[in-house]
């Protein structure tokens, strides 16, 4: 469903991907790791247009996206949501506004059908009666949760997730990662998480791949990744502390 | 590396930019004969550029008019002349001083705002979200914003005439004993059509530059706090003094 292959990009003169060879699973999460500084957000940004790539292809579904522009690219952006790090929650709109945005501009919906959607997705983040707040007057894991529900109101079939568990603390990153693996698991979108969350996303993830000197090293599930002999990437697992090798399936 | 290649650097660095800001403009305009047209964003920045504005433009028009009264009086007494002050004031306000302060004001209170919002958009990736959302955003953020400034600055303009030159009333009549009927005739002997019309194509240009140049800045401004200080900065400086210049070039057209 979505692929890379061979993509290449220099930023400010430094080469970031050096041949990014990826084929992510449909239906599933797949968790992309590495050092910080090694490409995983731009490599996120190229899945969804928002990079191009200096070489190589981006395919979504059969289709080529990386030289596409404008009408033909939003038609393909329109299968995808993505969960930005900072949640980018509109900060002139409430939270009720900010999950109802996409449907309110793209799909140009109004009144009441809003309203069900909107306060669905809310209650399934655990912001139900939240949605009069305005993003500056929530925690961090509210924004993420209110950015989880903006991602899920259009229903999209792929969903990527930029760090999203980052500046939270143990608990509260817990709870978002249960949150987008119920979604996951409830919805079955194809998830594409970048996270540094080391143990914790072995219990999580479908796939794990480790970006490394902007190639991915090794993509497997994780108990197969943790079986590595790569002795760089031992070590960068190893240091995140134990590694559960059953994948644990929250309840939704 | 010579002078003539540095300097071949920094035109060419120049042009570059001036051709990036150009396509932006003209691809923001474009956005206007594409549905959905988004009324209520423009009548959003209207209220934000044009309504929010109108406290500091009557209060710097109503001082320069009364200023100005007062200059023009003390020197059209040196001639006798003292009757032509309200044609003096009327046509100082129409053709220069109403639309190149009412833009510098607007400049300063909208513009820089404007730039900040935007800039503080992208570096919390809110630019990138509608992107991901397949929503354009020039259609959805700058679109409103340039039509709200070529509607907005002009209407400023002619509040900050009409206000510049009843300040100018005040001190000339009110204050120094003109007379009213001088001040007021010799306002209508001497402002033509080409006066007024002049300083509303002024105006309109006025208000193109300042949400052009200032959404510009914003939506390219750097990552960083440093970078949207310097964004807001560039935009404040780039924006005056091209409406200066522009001015120039207007006047000399019209004259």
């Amino acid at each position: 469903m979505l692929k890379l292959v061979g993509v290449t990009k220099m930023l400010g003169g430094q080469p970031v991907l050096r041949g990014i060879d990826l084929d992510v699973p449909e239906g599933k999460l797949t968790t992309i790791i590495g050092r910080s500084g090694e490409g995983k957000s731009v490599l996120l940004k190229h899945m969804i247009g928002l990079l191009q790539p200096d070489s190589g292809e981006v395919w979504v579904d059969g289709v080529e996206i990386s030289r596409l522009r404008g009408h033909a690219l939003n038609e393909v952006r329109k299968r995808f949501a993505m969960l930005f790090q900072g949640a980018a929650l509109f900060d002139s709109l409430t939270v009720f506004e900010n999950v109802a945005f996409p449907l309110r501009e793209r799909l140009r919906m109004k009144g009441p059908d809003v309203a069900s959607r909107v306060d669905e997705k809310l209650e399934q983040v655990g912001l139900a009666g939240m949605g009069h707040k305005f993003p500056a007057e929530l925690s961090g894991g509210m924004r993420k949760r209110a950015g989880l529900a903006r991602a899920l109101v259009m229903q999209p079939e792929i969903i990527l997730f930029d760090e999203p568990t980052t500046g939270l603390d143990p608990l509260m990153a817990k709870s978002i990662h249960d949150l987008i693996t119920s979604m996951q698991r409830k919805f079955g979108f194809t998830a594409v998480m970048v996270s540094h969350e080391i143990p914790e996303i072995f219990g999580i993830s479908d796939y794990i791949a480790m970006l490394k000197h902007g190639k991915i090293a090794v993509m497997a599930e994780p108990a197969e990744f943790q079986r590595t002999s790569d002795p760089e990437i031992r070590e960068f697992i190893s240091v995140g502390g134990t590694m559960p090798l059953t994948k644990v399936v929250s309840g939704v | 590396m010579t002078l003539l290649a540095l300097l071949g650097r920094w035109a060419l660095t120049y042009v570059a930019e001036m051709g990036r800001m150009l396509i932006f403009m003209v691809a923001s305009f474009s956005w206007l004969a594409r549905p959905p047209l988004r009324g209520r964003q423009i009548i959003k920045q209207l209220h934000f550029i044009g309504y929010k504005s109108t406290f500091v433009v009557v209060l710097t028009a109503a001082f320069t008019g009364m200023v100005l009264a007062l200059q023009g009086y003390y020197t059209l007494r040196k001639f006798g002349s003292e009757g032509l002050l309200g044609s003096a004031v009327a046509i100082s306000m129409i053709r220069e001083l109403g639309p190149v302060l009412a833009a510098l004001m607007v400049t300063a209170r909208a513009g820089s705002a404007i730039t900040a919002e935007i800039g503080i958009m992208r570096i919390t990736e809110q630019i990138d979200a509608l992107d991901t959302m397949a929503i354009n955003p020039l259609q959805y953020l700058i679109t409103p914003k340039l039509v709200a400034g070529l509607i907005g600055v002009p209407l400023l303009v002619a509040i900050f005439d009409v206000v510049g030159i009843y300040g100018g009333h005040l001190v000339g009549v009110e204050l120094l004993g003109v007379n009213a009927g001088s001040y007021w005739n010799s306002i209508e002997a001497a402002v033509e059509w080409k006066d007024v019309y002049g300083g509303i194509l002024k105006s309109i240009s006025f208000g193109l530059i300042v949400s052009w140049v200032c959404c510009y800045k914003g939506f390219y401004t750097k990552m960083s706090a440093e970078g949207l200080g310097t964004a807001t900065t560039e935009a404040v400086v780039l924006s005056s003094v091209l409406i200066l210049i522009w001015d120039y070039f207007l006047t000399s057209l019209f004259m």
